[in-house]
């Protein structure tokens, strides 16, 4: 394993710490772990692919998703270094550079790949792109980072660091456009005090595959807003896991998706509560329509023995907007002391509610009208709460292409 | 002038074991400019008349007519009954989270006109509707019903039937749940309308009190489907004091 935390700006002790733990279960949980019941932290991770077998479907962790369409990313499809080029809108006090593996502090956040796909990633990484926020700086204007996929017919793998120093505050977005099959891992180190808005956009081209996995240290008493917006691709299967590196910090996870007809779109997300006074709020919001939308949500929340005092909240809400259309959500919840403030989930799939319907068009307004009005209350808190204007702006625009579709697939209902 | 005739009406609502009756023969006519009070006991079904004047698609109307200046009200959808000039205000007005009072009231209003309102005199309207109802301004903002308070909502209702400026109001137990002040509040504001633009109101109530600030012309009582008994306002007055037992036999 390539790491690296000499010249770390954030403090590192607990990183290492990390580091070890992570090493320590692969070397305990050898083997592919197959049983619902076993813990989400227990992951086996290693950076040798050959450590995986091929997932056959059956896995809990692969059951929803559709593996053919991965296009052979887990078996032995190749992967290049390069055919995703970034294009950086850089702010004033945040350095972005594309640095080779080697020269890189890759494996930073204690981040050891837990499948198939990301070890492979990892072992076809050549460069990564790391972004940081020295220590006490402040930025208000989001560093936007637009990776456009150039449509190549082989499969691309990238590395993504980025790092918040000791009582930084910044925001970063990443969009991705074009198309592309591409197998991402990203590391988020937050120093102790830090701030960021980390901001994950696929507005992919409807042919491409993007498999991601992120790993998120809080630091102590920093705080994450961890934003996840899915418009396009075929398939989009990101696994985001948070871990604390100390006492106090807070984790805000928040998700956006709209699902159309033959997309899969599926987010799986880990809050490992391994230290006290530890929070996290997680949001995910998801609307699907037309024949083989499908959507997945997998939120796994593990309260640590050590972690007292901490607060957690999951929700997962889906709009199934036409038939043929299918959104599974699975919140689960690790209690392991007893100790804590707060801790709760809910999921909530249904349709257009029919009194809702009712109250607006009984004040006079048409059917259609109606239904925007209420898809776009649907996501407007999100909007709110993800706080960036470039990104709010975007999705507003998405949604309102996402409602062209459905006005036009309910239009052809009526017609027939 | 304008008037709302309803014939004959029977409606029934689904239920897992098949449909069943609720209301059974309503006759009923309301002019422009009339106040009409409706009292009933509880289930009798007073708003299932209200809903299915408004077009809710749980009450299925089996027999009987709903006609607004000789058209057939029960033929148009629902948005199509509000444009034509009918405002139900709910006994329990829906939340719709997301969707901020400001744009929800003047999405309504550009519906029901056709066209947007001057926005500088509607700001204005808004304004001064919420003050007379003592609506705090913040709630402009907040979403639709959403953490109101049941008399909030109640209100809420109000304020639209002001700014939507109906033909006919059925209000459906606006009065249940205003404590004492709320209540004169929301009589005034009913019948501001009532005085500024010739509104036929249909005032579904138990209590004669929100009677006292707004007068009825007529008073029908509402028993096991359809109306029992017709009067003037002395009509509530009696059946404040002696209740429904005298009709309840009857049925
Ligand atoms: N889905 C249903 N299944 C069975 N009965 C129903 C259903 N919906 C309504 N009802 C019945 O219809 C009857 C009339 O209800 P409605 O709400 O119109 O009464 P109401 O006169 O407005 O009563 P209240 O004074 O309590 O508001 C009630 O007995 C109610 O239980
Ligand atoms: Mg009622």
């Amino acid at each position: 394993m390539t790491t690296d935390t000499t010249d770390s700006p954030v403090e590192t002790t607990g990183l290492s710490t990390d580091h070890s733990r992570a090493s320590a279960d692969a070397a305990h949980s050898h083997g592919v772990r197959t049983s619902p019941g076993t813990s989400y932290a227990d992951r086996f991770a290693s950076t040798d692919p050959e450590a995986f077998e091929v997932p056959t479907g059956r896995e809990e962790e692969w059951r929803f998703t559709p593996l053919r369409r991965l296009r052979g990313l887990l078996q032995d499809a190749p992967l290049r270094g390069e055919g995703v080029t970034a294009d950086v809108r850089g702010v004033d006090g945040v350095t972005v550079q594309i640095v080779p593996v080697a020269e890189s502090r890759r494996g930073l956040s204690g981040y050891v790949p837990i499948d198939r796909v990301s070890a492979r990633a990892w072992a076809a990484t050549e460069k990564v792109m790391t972004i940081d926020v020295p220590a006490g700086t402040e930025v208000a204007e989001p560093l936007v980072v637009t990776l456009t996929g150039d449509g190549g017919s082989e499969a691309v793998a990238g590395h993504l660091l980025v790092t918040v120093g000791a009582n930084a505050r910044a925001s970063v977005v990443v969009f991705f456009e074009g198309s592309a099959t591409y197998a991402e891992n990203v590391e988020i180190v937050l120093g102790d005090g830090a701030a960021l808005t980390f901001v994950s956009y696929q507005d992919w081209q409807p042919d491409a595959v993007h498999h991601s996995n992120a790993h998120a240290v809080v630091g102590r008493d920093a705080e994450l807003k961890h934003v996840s917006v899915s418009f396009g691709g075929d398939l989009v299967r990101h696994d985001t896991t948070a871990v604390y590196d100390g006492p106090g910090g807070s984790a805000e996870l928040l998700g956006l998706y709209f699902a159309d007809a033959g997309q899969h779109i599926e987010h799986r997300l880990f809050v490992d509560h391994n230290e006290p006074k530890t929070r996290s709020d997680v949001l995910y919001k998801g609307a699907l329509q037309g024949d083989g939308a499908h959507s997945v949500w997998i939120g796994n929340v593990l309260i640590r023995p050590e972690a007292e005092g901490i607060d957690t909240y999951e929700l997962n809400r889906n709009l199934v907007l036409t038939d043929g259309a299918r959104a599974d959500s699975v919140p689960n919840l690790e209690i392991e002391t007893g100790e804590i403030e707060g801790a709760g989930h809910a999921s909530a799939t249904g349709r257009f509610d029919d009194e809702q319907l009712f109250y607006l068009r009984a004040r006079g307004i048409p059917e259609e009208a109606a239904r925007r009005l209420v898809l776009r209350g649907f996501f407007a808190e999100m909007i709110g709460r993800i706080g960036v204007d470039v990104v709010g702006e975007r999705m507003l625009a998405a949604i309102e292409a996402e409602l062209e579709i459905a006005m036009q697939t309910a239009g052809a209902e009526v017609d027939a | 002038m304008s008037n709302l005739t309803i014939s004959d009406l029977h409606v029934t609502v689904e239920t897992p074991e098949g449909p069943k009756q609720i209301l059974r023969g309503v006759d009923l006519t309301i002019n422009s400019g009339e106040t009409h009070a409706i009292m009933g006991p509880n289930g009798s079904g007073k708003s299932t008349l209200a809903y299915s004047i408004a077009g809710h698609p749980k009450y299925q109307v089996t027999q009987g007519s709903v006609l607004l200046d000789g058209e057939e009200v029960l033929e148009m959808s629902v948005d199509e009954r509000a444009r034509a000039g009918l405002f139900l205000a709910m006994q329990y007005p829906v939340e719709v989270p997301g969707v901020s009072v400001s744009n929800f009231l003047r999405t309504a209003r550009t519906a029901i006109d056709g066209k947007a309102p001057a926005l500088r005199q509607w700001v204005g309207e808004v304004r001064e509707a919420m003050d007379d109802l003592r609506i705090d301004p913040a709630f402009a903002e907040r979403s639709v019903n959403e953490g109101f308070s049941g008399g909030e909502k109640k209100r809420h209702e109000i304020l639209q039937m002001q700014l939507l400026k109906p033909r006919f109001a059925i209000l459906d137990e606006t009065d249940s749940g205003l404590d004492v002040d709320a209540l004169r509040i929301v009589s005034e504001g009913v019948n501001k309308a009532r005085s500024t633009t010739d509104v036929g109101v249909l005032l579904i109530t138990h209590y004669t009190r929100i009677l006292q600030y707004i007068k009825p012309d007529h008073v029908h009582v509402f028993v096991d489907g359809k109306v029992a008994e017709q009067g003037g306002p002395e009509l509530a007055e009696q059946l404040e004091a002696e209740g429904y037992d005298r009709f309840l036999a009857k049925a």
